[in-house]
């Protein structure tokens, strides 16, 4: 459904440019889950907001690449171009519900508004339309809800409201940047439950971003690790968190704090990622390698694949499933 | 008290008074609050946003003003103590806070935030002897002591974080109360800060604090564990009998939601819903019989007490054996 093929976002002057992200590829179906995990500073939400169209202006740009949804090129399209255009619609949610609503409007107006800008209904059937969509994202007491100000929503009532606006114009694609971060955990997981829900309901193709590799590991259908700008491992999720691959997805699970491992020390990852563009020549993550030989410090690593759908941009990657 | 308790809190009530939609409304943001902590121990206080435990947190170090309860600290009421008592009890008490970010001067070079305790105290013989102890603080804490004279913009998180630690142990306190110390953190960084906490409390031999919505987090570190929930400790028992025997529901649902890296925990639909209730004029029974499976007539009449069950105290009516 989205096709993101060889994107390469850059700021900077045309002569000198730094890639904040560099050459990802990745392509999502109908249905289907693909989680874009990594740490802050790593390109994941630049990727995002290249794929929706919303790059800020002044600044990053698309210098290359190609984004095509249901096989048409929207790579320089605005959001609502591609609605017009009829390449199927595109939506997004962000962190923090509250900075994306109306504080002053109530949120059956603010559903509404969104199911107009797309379809040509009277305001009776809109908001009958916006009732249906509180519904769908299982707000109890729909129909009294509609009155309510944003603030008077918990945390995890308004990030199913930003859901339901997301919703409004019948998207193919819903991009969902770090949607539960800000939410307490066991409200995270009934978030979780209903982006899943949804996906399988709608046949949505959803592109979930996080830091979060236990979030990850619970939602995503496949994965996409970014480090420094690009993806250096994508695997079925089952798959990735079997057998990883990448010496840096390796070592990001290993230094993650699971309940039950007793008090002893944790693993961690040596230094600190790159600046984009501090590093010209080798791998990226060559400086905290735990299995750096010289050529990563000399050559840019190739792709290998380990299995079909699994590969790794490491020049000695894992393959034997060795333990973390 | 047993003879190695090292602070003791007892009844704590904290309350405050909010403005909402007009109106005057109560939040009892701690309520009925006792816990021990014990030399060289470290208590791990856990729960969701609004359960309470930064409350709990600030306090001990009278950061609040509790409105009931006692803070006992080497045989005084931290609640009562009078201006010299209290500037005594912030040096051996002392806090990491979350954001490292929003807790240093932005201003100010780093070394004199470290050494602002010190300086207020008298705790330096002369200049010499100051940047003496503030080049071992940040050698202690993994930061090249030259980054004293640096400002905190020129810092990343992790290192923010590090100077944060830095200052709480110069001088060395008997207390450290760590406040979400790593949930501004990436993972790598997170792993990093949380083994130097470790390495400094036992190597300063320090009584610990740790304070953390994560249960992945709080299980790495803690001896024992305090589960809190609207204000008041829901369960409390060491930290492996929580992690292999969580018996409150509550823990459990907590415990359940924590995303592990485990795709064969595949979230596959809908998940109940239920949130937490108003904090405002809460009703009588058990605050979280509205969610809980197991409620019964009895949860919603009367609160729990906590008891003593096994090895663990706990404050749930339902739960026997």
């Amino acid at each position: 459904m989205l096709n993101v093929s060889d994107l390469t976002v850059s700021i900077g002057p045309d002569a000198a440019p730094v890639d904040l992200v560099s050459g990802v590829s990745f392509a999502i179906a109908p249905g289907e889950i693909l989680g874009l995990v990594g740490e802050s500073g790593c390109g994941k939400s630049m990727t995002s907001l290249a794929a929706m169209g919303l790059l800020p202006r002044p600044g990053p740009r698309i210098r290359s690449g190609r984004i095509s949804l249901a096989g048409a090129d929207v790579t320089q399209l605005e959001p609502w171009r591609r609605v017009e255009g009829g390449h199927g619609a595109m939506a997004m949610i962000f962190q923090e519900p509250m900075t994306s609503l109306n504080p002053v409007r109530r949120i059956g107006d603010q559903i509404t508004e969104a199911v107009l800008v797309r379809e040509k209904v009277s305001a009776a059937a809109a908001a009958g339309r916006a009732r249906e969509l509180l519904e769908l994202v299982r707000i109890p007491d729909a129909a009294l809800q509609l009155a309510a100000f944003p603030h008077q929503l918990s945390g995890g009532m308004r990030q199913r409201v930003m859901i339901a606006i997301a919703l409004a114009c019948r998207p193919t694609v819903l991009i969902a940047d770090e949607p539960t971060t800000a939410l307490d955990v066991t409200v995270q997981f009934q978030i979780l439950g209903l982006l899943r829900e949804l996906c399988n309901k709608l046949n949505m193709a959803i592109l979930f971003i996080t830091h979060d590799m236990g979030v990850i590991a619970q939602l995503a259908d496949r994965v996409a690790v970014m480090y420094a700008g690009r993806i250096v491992e994508t695997a079925p999720a089952k798959e990735l968190f079997g057998r990883p691959a990448h010496p840096y997805t390796r070592s990001l699970m290993a230094c993650m704090p699971i309940r039950g491992t007793g008090t002893g020390k944790l693993r961690t990852i040596p230094g600190r990622a790159p600046r984009p563009g501090s590093i010209k020549i080798g791998c990226a993550f060559a400086p905290r390698c735990p299995d750096a030989r010289d050529i990563c410090h000399q050559a840019a690593p190739p792709r290998q694949e380990i299995m079909t759908g699994h590969n790794a941009l490491c020049a000695f990657p894992v393959s034997d499933g060795r333990p973390l | 008290m047993s003879a190695n308790t090292i602070l003791a809190v007892e009844g704590l009530q904290m309350g405050f008074d909010v403005r909402r939609g007009g109106k005057r409304q109560h939040v009892q943001a701690v309520d009925d609050v006792s816990l021990t902590l014990a030399e060289g121990e470290v208590l791990g206080i856990v729960g969701e946003s609004g359960c309470g435990k930064t409350t709990v947190g600030r306090s001990i170090m009278r950061l609040s003003r509790p409105q009931g309860g006692r803070v006992m600290f080497r045989g005084t009421d931290v609640l009562q103590a009078d201006d010299k008592g209290l500037r005594d009890l912030r040096l051996s008490i002392r806090m990491v806070f979350q954001d490292p970010y929003a807790s240093l001067n932005p201003r100010r070079m780093i070394g004199d935030s470290i050494a602002e305790a010190g300086d207020i105290n008298g705790a330096f013989t002369d200049r010499v002897d100051r940047a003496r102890q503030l080049a071992e603080s940040l050698f202690a804490v993994g930061l090249d002591p030259s980054l004293a004279s640096r400002y905190p913009h020129e810092l990343s998180g992790g290192q923010r974080q590090r100077v944060g630690i830095a200052r709480a142990i110069l001088p060395v306190p008997s207390i450290v109360i760590a406040d979400e110390p790593v949930s501004a953190l990436d993972v790598s960084v997170q792993a990093q800060v949380l083994n130097l906490l470790m390495d400094l409390r036992a190597r300063l031999k320090l009584s610990m604090i740790f304070i953390s919505h994560d249960m992945g987090v709080i299980s790495c570190v803690s001896d024992r564990v305090a589960v809190m929930y609207m204000g008041r400790i829901v369960e409390m028992a060491h930290a492996r009998t929580i992690l292999e025997r969580p018996l409150h529901p509550y823990t459990l649902a907590l415990m359940a939601a924590v995303p592990r890296p485990d795709p064969s925990l595949r979230i596959e639909g809908a998940i109940p819903t239920g949130e937490p209730p108003s904090q405002f004029n809460r009703g009588s029974g058990c605050a979280y019989a509205t969610r809980c499976p197991l409620a019964t007539e009895i949860c919603r009449a009367e609160v729990p007490q906590l008891r003593p069950l096994g090895e663990r105290t706990i404050a749930c009516h339902n739960v026997a054996g």
